[in-house]
């Protein structure tokens, strides 16, 4: 993998820290009027989702990270592995739990999801913003209500828990926003 | 940067650029009460900055086989022309640094430099902080060795022997800059880690704040202090977070001077930095006799930014290098 200098830094870039594949957030340069400048960044890591501040000296290098990102469907999961597949190729990629993490309550069959490789291994899996998802279990509601105010829990089919307005009913698809876990609205079936 | 690049409207909006024209009048009204001479040197000269952290923007000429410097500062033309008698001089123009670009950076910028005969640094620091007052309506400053502010920020002596070992001790309190200062094997860009990303920030933001007598190692072209030659009469100025100005009574030894181009040469070699070829006629105008003086630099656009409030610098000039 190449090596990167300090002034090819920017948001997006994925180098090597602490032995872990980062992705830069932030980069700004300090620089003294006489003096030597340094690059003050912002780092998240990609597998342990930390974000931390490193320094360096303007004009040193760092390590690359041979991090890509690809869309992919969902399969199936074997309760070890999440299977995925590239709907153009039809080449499969199996993702393990510390990668999927607790985004399998958001996996639908044939949801296209944008998976992070690195070194050609999946380390995240990112749902699509919006899933649609059955309830299997939700207190019954009072009639009536309709302005959302309140809610109540219900349970959805992949076993994530989405707060629902009062008037939702057990058996209903409804659509969620998963960046945020919320419930957004109703879908007609 | 705030916008797209291919914008043809200007970064700063009218009523900045109607402050910074007012500064630029107060800056000329403020000398030409003092009677201190305006000059307008040579941009493009035959020498860069043998400055080991500092990168000239070179062009070319037709007809000439070699290469030609934006100057970084008036600095050497200046003091030519005080060797030849010009007696006390300003001058408010352009600069141009390259590989600086930041919120407080554009490779294009305004510098505002001058140069008292017969003053000392601390008479220097009076008349700066009298300009700043005026422009910035900023209470008068107050003053730290840099010895005090380690002492006081870092509980480290910068001039020890063993401020090595100390300075990487008390940097690996701060995560961001462990890594960094557990490699680091030069102690001067440890102190220039602590002093930018450390102390400075740290630097009480209601009052300028004068930083005096860096170490001996980071002169630059000042002399050495007569009493305590590990210091140089080096000082800057900081307020509001913000770097504002450099200054010393300036090396007019020779001999010296061009030891310290020699000692720029290497260290720039070591950096991996393209060699700057010594400025002869700077030498040869010190040879000739720099009366003794002490000169400034200040950051003319980071004091509109002060001025207007504005925290990027592309906030102050009509454009920004992604618009100029």
């Amino acid at each position: 993998m190449a090596n990167y200098s300090t002034n090819e830094f920017k948001a997006g870039l994925k180098i090597m820290q602490d032995g872990e594949p980062c992705s830069i957030i932030e980069n700004e340069m300090v620089k003294p009027g006489k003096g030597q400048a340094f690059n003050r960044v912002r780092i998240r890591k990609l597998i342990s989702g930390k974000v931390v501040e490193k320094t360096f000296k303007s004009g040193d290098t760092v390590e690359g990270a041979d991090v890509v990102d690809v869309e992919l469907a969902f399969l199936y999961s074997d309760g070890e592995f999440w299977h995925f597949m590239n709907n153009d190729t039809f080449e499969q990629l199996a993702a393990d739990a510390k990668a999927v993490g607790d985004m399998t309550k958001w996996l639908v069959e044939q949801n296209v999801c944008v998976l992070t490789l690195w070194n050609g291994s999946p380390i995240a899996v990112t749902p699509p913003n919006f899933v649609e998802l059955e309830i299997v279990e939700t207190d019954p509601g009072l009639k009536g209500d309709t302005a959302g105010t309140g809610g109540k829990p219900a349970t959805l089919t992949t076993g994530a828990v989405v707060k629902v307005p009062l008037f939702v009913q057990r058996g209903e698809v409804i659509k969620v926003d998963t960046r945020s876990g919320e419930y957004v609205s109703r879908v007609q079936k | 940067m705030l916008q797209g690049s291919d914008a043809w409207q200007p970064s700063a909006d009218r009523a900045t650029l109607q402050q910074r024209a007012a500064m630029l009048r107060q800056v000329r009204d403020f000398f030409y009460a003092r009677q201190v001479l305006e000059v307008d040197t040579p941009l493009l000269a035959r020498f860069g900055v043998t400055d080991p952290h500092l990168s000239n923007l070179t062009t070319h000429l037709s007809g000439s086989d070699h290469a030609w410097a934006l100057q970084t500062s008036p600095e050497y033309a200046m003091k030519r022309l005080l060797a030849a008698g010009s007696g006390c001089i300003y001058q408010l123009g352009k600069a141009f640094r390259d590989d600086e670009q930041s919120a407080r950076h554009n490779p294009e910028f305004t510098l505002l430099e001058w140069y008292r005969v017969g003053f000392t640094a601390p008479q220097l620091m009076a008349e700066l902080g009298q300009l700043i007052s005026l422009l910035l309506d900023a209470p008068a400053p107050q003053s730290l060795t840099y010895q005090q502010a380690f002492s006081r920020y870092l509980q480290v002596d910068p001039l020890a022997p063993d401020s090595h070992q100390a300075l990487q001790q008390a940097l690996a309190n701060y995560p961001e800059f462990a890594d960094l200062a557990q490699r680091e094997t030069d102690v001067d860009t440890l102190q220039q880690l602590a002093m930018a990303c450390v102390i400075e920030p740290a630097l009480d933001a209601s009052v300028p704040t004068f930083i005096t007598h860096y170490p001996a190692s980071q002169a630059a072209l000042a002399r050495l202090s007569p009493s305590d030659a590990r210091v140089a009469e080096r000082f800057e100025l900081f307020y509001r977070g913000l770097e504002l100005a450099n200054g010393y009574h300036e090396l007019t030894d020779a001999e010296l001077q061009q030891q310290r181009f020699i000692s720029d040469q290497q260290q720039r070699e070591q950096l991996g930095r393209p060699p700057m070829p010594a400025d002869r006629r700077l030498l040869a105008a010190l040879q000739h006799g720099l009366p003794d003086c002490a000169g400034v630099a200040v950051g003319f656009d980071r004091l509109v930014m002060l001025r207007c409030g504005q925290s990027h610098i592309q906030q102050v000039l009509p454009f920004a290098i992604d618009r100029a």
